[in-house]
């Protein structure tokens, strides 16, 4: 039988919060948790003080802490940040897997002899993260994975925890046996009697393997420090990001955009040789000033370096023109690609694309004219409102997410019925609605009239006679929400020129929201 | 024939002449037709739009919707200009499909440049005119229209424009005073303009129906000399002119 791989395991305690709070700007000091389908993913230490634990309900944890700050646990920023981190203990130790964010595995062989002891590695380590400004990192080093990750979470206050060669059996034996087995398993256990690591290992193997199966034998070995598993190091993924420096700072869009073209080429170039293509790049700027900008952009189709030059250029020009200066000069852009395919699902027919290729290459020719925003589709969304009905993407994005559950077809009591009108006003139009003797109408909390609408005029206009009417149709909106509750009530007129208006009356007045015409 | 003109009719008389004139001169093969929602079979002629048309269309954003359900609805894409107030819900209750609409609301001065450019790749675009158009821009515009074999319809001023339709009255059913809801609407669609479209016609039709559809209102379809489905002779028309 081998002997377990001697292995290095570098952990981060609490990953999520830290990177959660270094997105966000928070302090992790504070009481904070990471919540994921309504239980407790993640806490920080200031909460786990106040009683807050893993796997807790939401409301239990806020009862338990009142202070908690709770956030959206978000998976792909633990990944993106501790991408640095692994680049850096790469330059350290090399030939490092990714057990999950926030640890790491080594073998423990090389680093010893190269820094002169395990000790020593595990101080480079340290020292290595301490650089990096992640604080409490913690090192154990020991005889398989499991037991140098077990190792790690003892050493407490040294931060590093050295298991002596052959001693993990024997180190890992007194823990619970739920760390090698699923819930199921453990609870059976626990009613055999079988409560510790040791105890379990105890257990004849091959009776283990009749009663639990595969997976219950892969346990018995974790247990009894038999590890087969040893340290799968990552290939480190090929570079395509690009990053420009401007000396001295460029100040003016076209400018950087033709500096930047060169560099376009090179970043598109290098993934075509990969046999690559790139859907989606984030476009990160920083100012002279220490703004900084940063934007993911998606293509229906992929970038070339036209594109990306052109993503740069709108997310400079925000809704500006492109000659307009910059409000402060831009010393450093970053252009990281997002989303990467293979060539081969995105290659053209043998006669070329279909006529809709024809399309999208004319509407992007209309975008790098007016901007990413300057050409949108429209879908149709939830909503009591018109406007708020009417979702216009810019061409190329897709609908926010936000839209899929304010579903069309859901009812939404308020809304009007089947007949649309054909211009929806994108801003109201103010109009003024009286009734015989002049004065403007109005209605009272019961949704009564104070008077039938006789005359009619649109902004400064002259008044004309209303021909029909009806209405006030009541529209409340959100009122559980003081902030954003809104209750306004619908007229539909017809005009002295035949032509139809939907009005609505809020608390400052009488709009035209859209016209039938 | 050596009878000059009254001098009060002359000039409608020569616009007339003229149009009559230039539709006869028409020297191009039959252009390709654009499937067109059938309510337009009175009003326009032949029934259908005619690749590389411009068309007016004045006083009705229902009256474009209707123009561009039925190339929508054959698969093709359209493009609106122009048109921050387009209704995209009626819009998709009048039957064009919003996978194959493009909106471009806010074009600001090079209006005319986005419309050249989606000409070249969409086969029906609408667009709101904004300012004077050169005619020679114009000119320019349509010979592409015709190159690309696309539509063109216009709100606003245009030079030149093949066709121009336009609302004339519209009356709306189902709104009484203080109650019930606006269900349909009857308009006479006026239509006029240079060659086939020589003579006004107007039609009664039902933009939109109970059913939210397009429909004609009733057969009296009125042209103020014969029907403009009839061919046009030279000798017909100067007969009584002389």
């Amino acid at each position: 039988m081998s002997v377990p791989t001697r292995t290095i395991v570098l952990w981060c305690p609490d990953w999520p919060i830290f990177a959660a709070c270094r997105e966000l700007g928070l302090d992790p000091a504070l009481p904070i948790a990471l919540t994921e389908s309504g239980v407790v993913y993640a806490c920080s230490a200031a909460a786990r003080h106040d009683g807050v634990a893993r796997g807790l309900k939401l409301r239990e944890a806020q009862y338990r802490s009142p202070a908690l700050t709770v956030l959206d646990y978000d998976a792909a920023v633990d990944v993106r940040l501790f991408e640095p981190v692994v680049r850096e203990v790469e330059t350290t130790v090399p030939g490092v897997q990714i057990v999950r964010p926030g640890m790491l595995a080594m073998r423990a062989r090389g680093p010893a002899r190269y820094y002169g002891g395990e000790d020593a590695a595990a101080q480079a380590l340290l020292d290595t993260m301490a650089g990096l400004g992640v604080p409490g990192a913690r090192v154990g080093i020991a005889d398989g994975p499991f037991a140098a990750e077990q190792a790690a979470r003892a050493a407490r206050a040294t931060a590093v925890g050295i298991v002596a060669v052959g001693a993990s059996a024997a180190f890992i034996a007194p823990l619970p046996v739920g760390l090698v087995t699923d819930a199921r398993t453990t609870t059976l256990l626990n009613r055999l009697g079988v409560r510790t690591l040791g105890e379990f290992a105890a257990l004849p193997e091959a009776d283990v393997r009749r009663r639990f199966g595969a997976a219950g034998a892969f346990a018995h070995d974790r247990a009894a420090g038999r590890e087969q598993t040893g340290v799968m190091a990552r290939t480190p993924p090929p570079e395509f990001e690009v990053l420009q420096e401007f000396e001295p700072p460029l100040d003016r869009i076209d400018q950087l955009a033709f500096a930047f073209r060169v560099r376009a080429e090179e970043f598109i170039d290098r993934m075509r040789a990969k046999r690559l293509v790139c859907t989606g790049i984030r476009v990160e700027l920083d100012d002279e000033r220490g703004g900084h900008s940063s934007r993911s952009w998606l293509h229906p189709q992929w970038f070339t370096p036209a594109d990306v030059v052109d993503r740069v250029r709108w997310q400079l020009q925000g809704t500006g023109t492109a000659d307009a200066g910059l409000a402060s000069p831009i010393v450093r852009l970053r252009v990281v690609p997002e989303r990467i395919d293979s060539t081969g699902n995105h290659e053209a027919g043998l006669w070329g694309g279909g006529p809709d290729e024809r399309v999208h290459h004319g509407l992007t020719r209309v975008q790098s004219m007016l901007g990413h925003d300057g050409v949108v589709t429209a879908s149709i969304g939830g909503g009591r409102m018109l406007a708020d009905r009417q979702v216009l993407v810019p061409w190329g994005d897709r609908a926010p997410e936000h839209t899929a559950d304010r579903a069309a077809g859901a009812p939404w009591p308020g809304s009007l019925p089947a007949l649309a009108p054909a211009s929806v006003f994108r801003e109201r139009l103010p109009i003024r609605l009286v009734g015989d003797d002049g004065a403007s109408v109005a209605i009272d909390d019961r949704g009564a009239i104070s008077t039938p609408p006789a005359r009619f005029a649109v902004g400064g206009d002259g008044e004309s006679p209303v021909r029909a009417w009806a209405g006030p149709w009541p529209v409340v909106e959100r009122w559980w929400d003081a902030e954003h509750a809104k209750r306004v009530h619908r007229f539909q007129i017809v005009d002295h020129d035949g032509c139809a208006w939907l009005l609505v009356r809020d608390g400052d007045g009488w709009w035209a929201e859209a016209r039938y015409d | 024939m050596t009878a000059p003109l009254a001098p009060a009719e002359s000039p409608s008389r020569v616009d007339e002449l003229q149009a009559r004139i230039r539709g006869m001169q028409a020297t191009r093969l039959d252009s390709k037709a654009v499937p067109t929602h059938p309510v337009f079979e009175q009003v326009l002629p032949g029934g259908t739009l005619r690749e590389g048309t411009v068309v007016s269309v004045e006083g009705s954003t229902t009256l474009l919707m209707a123009l561009l359900a039925g190339p929508s609805a054959s698969g093709r894409w359209v493009a609106v200009v122009g048109m921050p107030d387009f209704g995209v819900e009626a819009a998709d209750r009048f039957g064009i499909d919003l996978e194959r609409l493009v909106l471009v609301p806010d074009p600001g001065r090079q209006w005319l440049t986005v419309v050249a450019a989606l000409a070249d790749v969409i086969p029906v675009v609408a667009a709101r005119a904004v300012g004077r158009v050169a005619p020679a821009e114009a000119s320019r515009l349509s010979a592409r229209l015709r190159q690309r074999g696309g539509v063109l319809l216009v709100t606003g001023e245009w030079p030149g424009s093949d066709a121009r339709l336009g609302v004339e009255s519209s009356r709306w059913h189902g709104l009484g005073a203080g109650h019930g809801q606006l269900s349909d609407r009857e308009v006479v669609v006026s239509a006029g303009g240079r060659g086939e479209f020589g003579r006004r016609a107007r039609s009664r039709l039902r933009l939109p129906d109970r059913a939210l559809g397009f429909r004609v209102a009733d057969a009296a379809t009125t042209t103020d000399a014969r029907s403009s489905r009839e061919p046009v002779r030279l000798d017909d028309y100067e007969r009584p002119a002389s």
